[in-house]
């Protein structure tokens, strides 16, 4: 070889500009920066030698940042479409005039009210299906529409020139946002038809209308909703007239801008958002600390490199800043990785926290995946953010590296041994006050700051158990190699923590999530059951027929009993309430899921005195059985008793209901709009398809009652599986962090098991004994996690949920789901011991005769 | 080049202070190259230290080529042994992940002073052209000392520090590696002051300075 | 507010046709879109009181009422009270309640010399927020009324109104007005055929410049008791302008011994333009004044919201041995409405001094 192939004496990526040789006197370069980026390149040659840890790091740090920023996509996305709800044209985000004792007005009432000075506008608002699918259909009088309801919102569709012209007059147009038309498959100018067959204005595309809803010209909503003449309310503009009375003798009530809909949206789904938060934030921990072990080994191995850097003349400043640089270009490449994967986590779980927003809540969320440049940067800000505070203490410690001294691990360890005491002191304090927050059960906030506490005090007090337990084994062990692996293994305990904290953590959460889940799946099934007790299940769609529909179904043998109900929407302390009116049936009585009702209660339901209150309801106004309740109704307030209060799971509303024909006396108008069949199980088909035959009822407004628990379990179903991916994935960070801390932990091995080479176990004994050593840790580590896992189960049921929701479940535990976890972290911990312990079987004797030699 | 006045230097210990140096006075010139001698604890390696800025004396005065060190903080002490000082190490302590090459340009590209000419020169002068593509731990002690040594060349520093830089070699490989600096830094001019304990060696130097009882005798 | 009406006011391009706003809006393509309404014809003859009500199956409709008054303190002020009539679709077209096929568009304004206020109200016809009546006469929009407040006294002309009452409001302003007279009406142009241009657009044009009034005005403050003269302008077409004619100016004015001139220049994108008017004599006889007898020219120009507009002309018309110099009460009466423009009150000296309204669009 020739001197002239001296390019291969450089690091990547330094270049070396060629100079005539031969002078004597040293040459100065203006390169200063040419020497730091040097630096930094022999920093960076580090990591050619070790891909494995390079890719551990990146991939710490990146599933971290993609874990975080996938679940802020979501809730970011859920945010945006909130707030374009909010833009858009609602309807409720303002004063408006409604009838006092609920129910529609007469449009005849706009003007005498308008010429009276009441700068009102009408609107119409209903629900409608096409498809089987549910849309908001919303009827505006465009030319009085005050500015500030969100008019410009229905504006994009506009554009074009005879806009305002085509949106009133026939045939009109329905605004419909690009998503809804996606859903709905058509595009601008088709012209859809509702289930009960009522034509929609030809559709046009509104770039600023919520998904989810429709807005045609008043008139069209009104014919398609079948309530012609019809205005579910008033909205109020800037100016007031004449006293009300003097205008018109129905009795008006002004609604404040209820704190919107929108807001209403934003609190009601809050919960949900706290949740994918905390799930979100508990990821990047999770991944924090496989990035603190990554580069807490990177700054072990490197030390003699830092030594001799310094010697050569780098100073404590600029090497730190060279590492600095370092982290930060890793981060950042890390960082856009991870804000990539979790754009497509946030992709692949979008559909399921958009079904789950529409299915739980209604509220709509676009269902195209719309992310700003604030939301990349703020991915890769938290990326760098979290590889700065994870390598915080490796950075400082490479600050005050003496240039000389080798540093000192005993002493490090005994320090992290007072250090483990310190943290169980600590540990106690949180878990204490975890109690105390979950005591006091004051709002979601407080639920989740106790949840935290619980987590981090658990984590934080897991040394300390697992020290006390392996103090225990080493005190019954006899044999000597058995004292030698508790005692070691006890040893190991500091540096191997945090893998051990973060696992606990994620198998607490699982066992938690789940047991939450399986609890509520429980409780929803059976409570399915007896909700849908009716075979069959139609809607009318108007009085006419459902007198017909009663009629025909009376005349069939295979009926048993019809049980039609009628609901009518109202207002119980501030609170939207259904108020259903039900046919006091023996059905009811036998299987309808109740959670407490006064003896006697079902009777005194029947006569018309006394109702019964969903949970929600009760929890909400404070009500309990034998308690009065006051219902708003156009005959005036309708005091009743609260006989029973039922669970009714998954309603953002309050419930109450009466018997049918003591609410059709206090609401004279309207009709059944709900009724439900019983009949033998096995005639429903042909009684459906002989009902929609003869009476001509829309198949659509039909299901049986098996089609129906399909559809209530898939909804909640997918209410979950966000959640269950979340936890899956979290699992999966842990053991990643597991492999990352036992890599580094194999760094420091070979020194420590040297010896005990020396002393005649072979490669393959230690081996064995290394692989046994994690699993009882892991298997240890599980332990722990189940009764944490139950705590944590507990706080999500008995404070969360009835906080966010309202309801409370009856709390089961699945015992099979606990081995199974304990086996998949013992299975995790295993793949993440395997490589460390092969590379440790596979060190030749000779380096182990070395290492043992010079004890570095 | 090196000029060293009334050097002193104490450790605490929980028997008190351990005087290591007690006014310690030497001077190395230009292209010389001395032996610094001693027993095992006599100091040799903590004056070596305090010549390099890497520990700082409690009085006396170290003067590098007309740079005094006193007062000097930690960046200025970086930039003295980036420019002024070569230092080679019973350790080697060369950068594992670097090749030999770069290793070998390792201090001078910090200093802003590359010559990959004077680098290979150097090499051959070693006897590790052969060895520049190889890393560290595929090559012998001896070889890795070579490389140690041109490292602390390549960078021309006016005054060379070496600490023991035979401690692990072999006898034979030590008298080629004495002669090899001994030989560099009269070619390049520069300042030799080379710390060992073995006499044999410290007689194929210049000159031999001997220190006992924190002084020079 | 402008800004969310946009594309309200996008759809109503028929609102092009308004002489206030027309040309403002640079509206160019009139007469292909008229088709399906009811055509402009010399040979109609007005009819009252049935034409005092809509004719909806003309495109554009208005009723304008100007008055100049004077208050308890020798101040003079100013009030617009207007409504629009604008059909969407030609009257095959159909349409009841919600889908009928018309807008009303109310301005008010009041000026002073000190300050004007403005302000606009739109409404959908066919469910009651605005709307016009015949018999008894009443037009509204909300609580802007113009209305007969009782039947016209026996003996007076069929076309004359019986005391009318004209109220409108805006955030800062306010008025509330009896008018009264026992005349009729004044045809323009020839019989109330009113011709726009030499292409031969034209209107049905009568006026009502008669009525004496009084009431109060309260222009941001408190109320004012008032008395003066008010102008009614009544006017529809299908095609009033043509597609060249970048903008107008109006000019009503109460002369001397109960005479009444109207006049108007209808400034074209290039030529010269079209000036005419009538002549009104007390007994509501009115003589069209043909283009070429009357000179009306532009003597000075002040800045108004960003433009420069003419605030003072001079009129001449030779044959009736008039020569007039008209001076705005204020020239920043600005209507900065939707379709923005001037309008105000202006005072005459020269051989026949009077009071009267300007109104000028399209600059």
């Amino acid at each position: 070889m020739t001197g002239r192939e001296a390019p291969r004496t450089g690091p990547p990526g330094a270049s070396s500009p060629r100079r005539p040789g031969g002078g004597t006197a040293p040459r100065r370069s203006p390169g200063r920066l040419a020497g730091w980026l040097w630096v930094l390149g022999v920093l960076l040659s580090h990591w050619r030698r070790r891909p494995g840890q390079l890719a551990t790091l990146l991939l710490g740090l990146a599933i971290a940042t993609a874990l975080w920023s996938g679940v802020e996509a979501l809730n970011e996305q859920a945010r945006a479409s909130y707030d374009r709800a909010a833009r858009a044209f609602q309807g409720a985000g303002m004063p408006a005039l409604v009838a006092a004792e609920g129910g529609d007005l007469d449009e005849a009432l706009f003007g005498p009210m308008r010429r009276a000075g009441w700068q009102v506008s009408p609107v119409i608002e209903g629900r409608i299906r096409i498809g089987g699918a549910p849309f908001r259909l919303i009827g505006i009088e465009p030319v009085s529409l005050p500015p500030e309801a969100g008019l410009s919102a229905l504006g994009g569709g506009e554009a074009r020139g005879q806009g305002f012209t085509d949106f009133v007059l026939p045939p009109g147009r329905t605004l419909a946002a690009p998503e809804t038309l996606q859903r709905l498959g058509l595009a601008e100018g088709a012209v859809v038809a509702t289930d009960d067959g009522r034509r929609l204005p030809p559709l046009a595309r509104s770039g600023e209308i919520a998904p989810g809803l429709l807005a045609t010209d008043i008139g069209f909503a009104q014919s398609v909703l079948g309530r012609e003449g019809r205005v579910s309310r008033f909205l109020l503009g800037e100016g007031e007239g004449a006293p009300l009375e003097g205008v018109t003798a129905t009795p008006l009530s002004r609604v404040a801008p209820e704190p919107g809909r929108a807001d209403d949206m934003q609190r009601l789904t809050e919960s949900f958002h706290l949740n994918l938060t905390a799930f979100g934030l508990l990821a990047f921990m999770v991944g924090l600390f496989i990035v603190h072990s990554a580069i807490g080994l990177a700054v072990e191995q490197r030390l003699a490199m830092f030594r001799t850097l310094r010697a050569c003349g780098v100073s404590a400043l600029g090497l730190t800043g060279a590492l600095l640089a370092e982290l930060m270009t890793l981060a950042a490449v890390a960082g856009l990785a991870g804000v990539a994967a979790g754009w497509l986590i946030a992709l692949a779980l979008l559909p399921d926290v958009a079904a789950t927003l529409r299915g739980l809540y209604g509220a709509e969320v676009s269902g195209v995946l719309a992310l700003g440049a604030v939301w990349w940067l703020s991915g890769l800000a938290i990326s760098l953010a979290g590889a700065l505070a994870a390598a915080a203490a490796g950075l400082l410690r490479v600050h005050r590296l003496p240039v000389l001294e080798s540093a000192a691990p005993r002493a490090w360890e005994a320090a992290s041994r007072r250090r483990i005491a310190r943290l169980g002191l600590a540990a106690l304090g949180l878990i204490a006050l975890a109690a105390a927050l979950a005591a006091s059960a004051e709002g979601l906030e407080t639920a989740f700051a106790a949840m935290g506490c619980l987590l981090l005090g658990a984590a934080l007090a897991l040394p300390a158990v697992i020290g006390r337990a392996l103090i225990a084994a080493e005190a019954v062990a006899r044999r000597p190699v058995v004292q030698w692996f508790w005692a070691d293994t006890r040893q190991q305990l500091p540096a191997l923590s945090l893998a051990l904290m973060a696992l606990l953590l994620a198998l607490g959460v699982n066992i938690g999530v789940g047991t939450m889940v399986g609890s509520f799946r429980t409780a929803f099934t059976g409570w399915l059951d007896g909700r849908l007790a009716a075979e069959a299940y139609v809607r009318p769609a108007s009085g006419a027929e459902a007198a017909r529909v009663i009629a025909w179904l009376a005349a069939r043998p295979e009926v048993t009993a019809v049980l039609p109900s009628r609901a009518e929407e109202t207002r119980i302390a501030g609170w939207p309430v259904e108020l259903q009116g039900f046919t006091p049936h023996a059905t009811y009585r036998e299987r309808w899921p109740t959670l407490a009702v006064v003896p006697g209660g079902w009777d005194a339901v029947a006569s018309g005195t006394a109702a019964l209150v969903s949970e929600q309801l009760a929890r909400r106004a404070g009500l309990r059985i034998g308690d009065a309740v006051s219902v708003p109704t156009p005959t005036g307030d309708w005091h009743l008793d609260v006989a029973g209060i039922y669970p009714d799971y998954g309603n953002p509303k309050g419930q109450v209901r009466v018997a049918l024909g003591a609410f059709e006396a206090r609401w004279p108008e309207g009709a059944p709009n709900s009724m439900g069949i019983r009949a033998d199980p096995a005639a429903v088909p042909a009684l459906l398809s002989a009902l929609a035959a003869e009476t001509g009822m829309e198949p659509a407004n039909m299901v049986d009652q098996a089609a129906l628990k399909r559809e209530s379990t898939a909804i909640f179903e997918r209410t979950f599986t966000v959640t269950a991916a979340l936890n899956t994935l979290t699992l999966g960070v842990a053991g990643v962090a597991l492999m990352a801390s036992l890599m580094t932990l194999a760094a420091h091995r070979l020194p420590q098991l040297a010896p005990l080479w020396a002393l005649g176990l072979t490669r393959r004994r230690l081996a064995l004994i290394e692989i046994l050593r994690i699993l009882a840790l892991a298997a240890l580590t599980a332990l722990v996690a189940i009764p944490l896992g139950l705590a944590v189960a507990w706080l999500l049921v008995a404070v969360v949920n009835v906080a966010a929701f309202g309801w409370r479940l009856p709390l089961h535990v699945f015992p099979a789901d606990w081995a199974a976890l304990a086996a998949l972290s013992l299975a995790a911990a295993l793949v993440a011991s395997l490589s460390p312990v092969l590379r440790l079987a596979r060190t030749p004797p000779a380096r182990l005769l070395r290492i043992f030699a010079d004890e570095r | 080049m090196l000029t060293v006045r009334f050097l002193a230097k104490s450790y605490p210990t929980p028997q008190g202070p351990l005087e290591v140096l007690r006014g310690v006075d030497l001077d190395v010139a230009a292209g010389e190259c001395v032996a610094l001698t001693g027993e095992s604890g006599s100091g040799k390696s903590t004056l070596l230290h305090l010549i390099a800025g890497l520990d700082a004396a409690d009085a006396g005065e170290i003067t590098i080529g007309g740079t005094r060190l006193r007062g000097l903080d930690d960046r200025g002490r970086a930039r003295l042994r980036r420019d002024l000082i070569g230092l080679v190490f019973q350790q080697f302590n060369l950068i594992p992940s670097l090749r030999v090459g770069a290793n070998l340009a390792f201090q001078a590209r910090i200093a802003g002073r590359h010559d990959p000419d004077w680098e290979l020169r150097m090499a051959r002068r070693l006897g590790i052209e052969g060895l520049l593509g190889r890393y560290p731990d595929q090559i012998s002690g001896g070889q890795q000392q070579r490389v140690a040594i041109g490292r602390a060349l390549a960078a021309r520093p006016p005054l060379i520090l070496a600490d023991e830089p035979t401690g692990n070699l072999d006898e034979a490989t030590s008298e080629e590696v004495v002669a090899v600096i001994r030989d560099l830094v009269r070619e390049s001019g520069a300042a030799c002051l080379m710390v060992t304990h073995s006499t044999h060696l410290a007689g194929l130097l210049d000159r031999r300075l001997h220190l006992t009882a924190g002084r020079i005798a | 507010m402008n800004a969310d009406r946009r594309w309200l006011l996008k759809g109503l391009s028929a609102l092009a046709l308004i002489p206030a706003a027309a040309l403002a809006q640079g509206f160019a393509g009139l007469g292909a879109t008229a088709k399906g309404f009811a055509e402009v014809l010399p040979s109609t003859r007005l009819r009252f009181p049935a034409d005092h009500g809509p004719h909806p199956d003309f495109r554009i409709e208005w009723w304008y009422v100007t008055a100049v008054l004077t208050d308890e303190a020798g101040a003079e002020a100013g009030v617009q009270w207007t409504l629009f009539r604008i059909a969407l679709a030609p009257p095959d077209h159909g349409g009841a309640g919600w889908q009928t096929p018309q807008i009303w568009m109310g301005h008010a304004g009041l000026t002073t010399a000190t300050s004007h206020h403005h302000a606009q109200r739109y409404a959908r016809a066919g469910v009651g927020q605005a709307g016009v009546a015949a018999t008894p006469f009443a037009a509204f929009i909300d609580d802007w009324r113009l209305a007969e407040t009782a039947p016209r006294a026996p003996g007076t002309p069929a076309s004359a109104l019986g005391p009318v009452e004209m109220r409108a409001h805006g955030a800062d302003f306010a008025y509330e007005l009896a008018l009264a007279t026992y005349r009729g009406v004044a045809l323009q142009g020839v019989e109330g055929y009113s011709v726009k241009s030499e292409r031969g657009q034209a209107s049905h044009y009568y006026s009502q410049p008669f009525f004496a009034v009084t009431g109060w005005i309260a222009p941001g403050g408190a109320r004012r008791a008032v008395t003066g003269r008010a102008w009614m302008d009544r006017e529809w077409s299908s095609q009033p302008l043509d597609a060249d004619q970048a903008g107008w100016d109006w000019l009503s004015l109460h002369l001397p011994d109960e005479r009444k001139l109207m006049v108007y220049r209808l400034r074209a994108r290039a030529g010269a333009p079209y000036v005419t008017g009538n002549w009104i004599e007390p007994d509501g006889r009115s003589t069209r004044l043909d283009p070429g007898t009357i000179e009306v020219d532009p003597l000075a120009e002040a800045e108004v919201a960003g433009r420069s507009i003419p605030v003072r002309w001079r009129i001449a018309i030779p044959s009736r041995g008039l020569a007039i110099e008209t001076e705005a009460l204020n020239p920043q009466s600005w209507m900065a409405t939707d379709f923005a423009y001037w309008e105000g009150p202006v005072r005459a000296t020269g051989t026949h001094p009077g009071r009267g309204y300007l109104e000028m669009t399209g600059y």
